[in-house]
């Protein structure tokens, strides 16, 4: 189990309970996390569940893949932290990720 | 109370695939009346890129989507289509045994005996990004397709994006343009090669420019834009001057009051056999980028394919234990009787 912390565009928090192999897009919508909308459901096919990955934790969940990098050319406010939530994979490793979520995803 | 329109089929879009389905089935004496939210034939050959080249359309090197809607409305001519524009259908329920009801937003009630879905992607509708204040420059100043190419001519044009749309744009427009920018993310973009080297060369000529960062804020009065803010990708913050923003962020499809119709489906779309195209109610069939089966490819040929076949289903519906003979275009005079050319 790994705990990841979804960090609104207000300021609130919400921590919940990702289980390894599934993604973190997974975990924000089987937790009803706010603003994770994820219209594809996980095919790296819409780019609305963009999240900006805090610092220390960049590294652990990897880089982008050709695909994703293209595919985040239809979000918004785009920044090197810049991840689509369904392409990083819930493992120990990222016990304890923190991401923040857009104002708005579109 | 409503006046009630009874026929045979009724198509949910005009695409097409809708407008092929009027075809394959008037060669089998089924009457059918086209519903459609946009305000005329095409789907998104017509809303989207009526004047974008298409190559994959059998015996058909190159057509525009606005030429390929015209060649499959005149191809369904011989059958009298009844289109009713700007209607969306809102509700679609069983009507006694054998029949269908359906009601659009703006007040139609049909009674059908098969109802075909050919709705695209539902109604579409391209993201619109949520930069502070857009809502106050859509359709003066900012536009998120284009019509008329005509309509750009001579403005100063700032084209956000990186795929095919912002790029055939980008080529399309510089040359009517006053000026035109294109701002994208990134210095590498997804659209077709092809395209890339041609803005790469009109940048080169001097006759655009291409810069890279994303738009921060729109400057204006009573809808007319004046600049673009933006902060460069080296984080430096910009102006761009542009009376017209096309931004191209892609497309979201809502699929609408499908959803309600009690169809199974299946991530939006509409699960079907790949004999008969029927969804999960008998007499309703999906055909088009809206249904899927195992190997479905959305491909506007696949469709025509899909149309073809349901009819052959259709007419067992509507003419119940009625055999039906195959025949070809070339040689049957009867088809060729109702096509009005024997």
């Amino acid at each position: 189990m790994a705990k990841i912390t979804f960090i609104q565009h207000n300021g609130t928090e919400q921590t919940v309970d990702g289980i390894p192999g599934m993604t973190v897009m997974e975990a924000a919508i089987k937790n009803m996390v706010p603003g994770i909308d994820a219209d594809c459901g996980g095919a790296c096919a819409c780019a609305t569940c963009h999240v900006y990955v805090e610092a220390e934790w960049l590294d652990k969940v990897g880089k982008r893949a050709a695909m994703e990098e293209d595919m985040l050319d239809f979000a918004f406010d785009v920044k090197d932290s810049s991840r689509l939530s369904c392409q990083i994979k819930i493992s120990d490793a990222i016990n304890g990720l923190r991401v923040r979520v857009p104002e708005k995803q579109f | 109370m409503s006046e009630v329109i009874s026929t045979d089929a009724v198509i949910i879009g005009a695409g097409p695939c809708g407008l092929f389905a009027v075809f394959e089935l008037g060669l089998l004496d089924i009457k059918c009346h086209v519903v459609d939210i946009l305000d005329r034939a095409g789907g998104q050959c017509a809303e989207l890129y009526p004047e974008k080249p298409i190559y994959d359309i059998p015996a058909l090197p190159i057509v525009t989507g606005a030429e390929l809607t015209q060649r499959l409305l005149d191809q369904a001519k011989p059958f009298h289509p009844q289109f009713h524009f700007n209607q969306m259908v809102t509700e679609l329920i069983k009507h006694g045994d054998t029949d269908f009801e359906l009601r659009t937003d703006g007040g139609i009630v049909f009674r059908s005996k098969i109802v075909v879905i050919a709705a695209g992607g539902g109604s579409f509708q391209p993201k619109k990004p949520p930069i502070p204040g857009i809502d106050a420059y859509e359709g003066s100043s900012v536009f998120y397709s284009v019509k008329k190419m005509e309509t750009f001519r001579g403005k100063d044009i700032l084209i956000v994006g990186g795929g095919d749309s912002a790029l055939d744009w980008t080529n399309n427009l510089a040359p009517i343009a006053n000026s035109l920018t294109l701002l994208h993310r990134r210095d590498e973009f997804r659209a077709a090669p092809d395209s890339v080297n041609k803005m790469r060369e009109l940048v080169a000529a001097g006759k655009m420019q291409l810069k890279l960062g994303q738009v921060t804020g729109l400057t204006g009065a009573d809808g007319v834009l004046s600049s673009v803010q933006v902060k460069g990708n080296d984080g430096a913050a910009f102006d761009i001057q542009a009376n017209t923003l096309l931004p191209f962020f892609g497309l979201t499809m809502k699929l609408g009051p499908v959803a309600n119709w009690g169809l199974n489906l299946d991530e939006n779309l509409i699960p079907v056999d790949t004999e008969k195209f029927e969804s999960s109610t008998p007499g309703i069939f999906a055909i088009g980028d809206i249904n899927h089966y195992p190997g479905k490819l959305k491909l506007i040929l696949s469709g025509f394919h899909e149309a073809a076949l349901l009819a052959q289903q259709a007419f067992h519906y509507i003419n119940p234990g009625k055999r039906l003979l195959f025949q070809y275009t070339t040689s049957s005079t009867s088809l060729q009787k109702k096509l009005g050319v024997a």
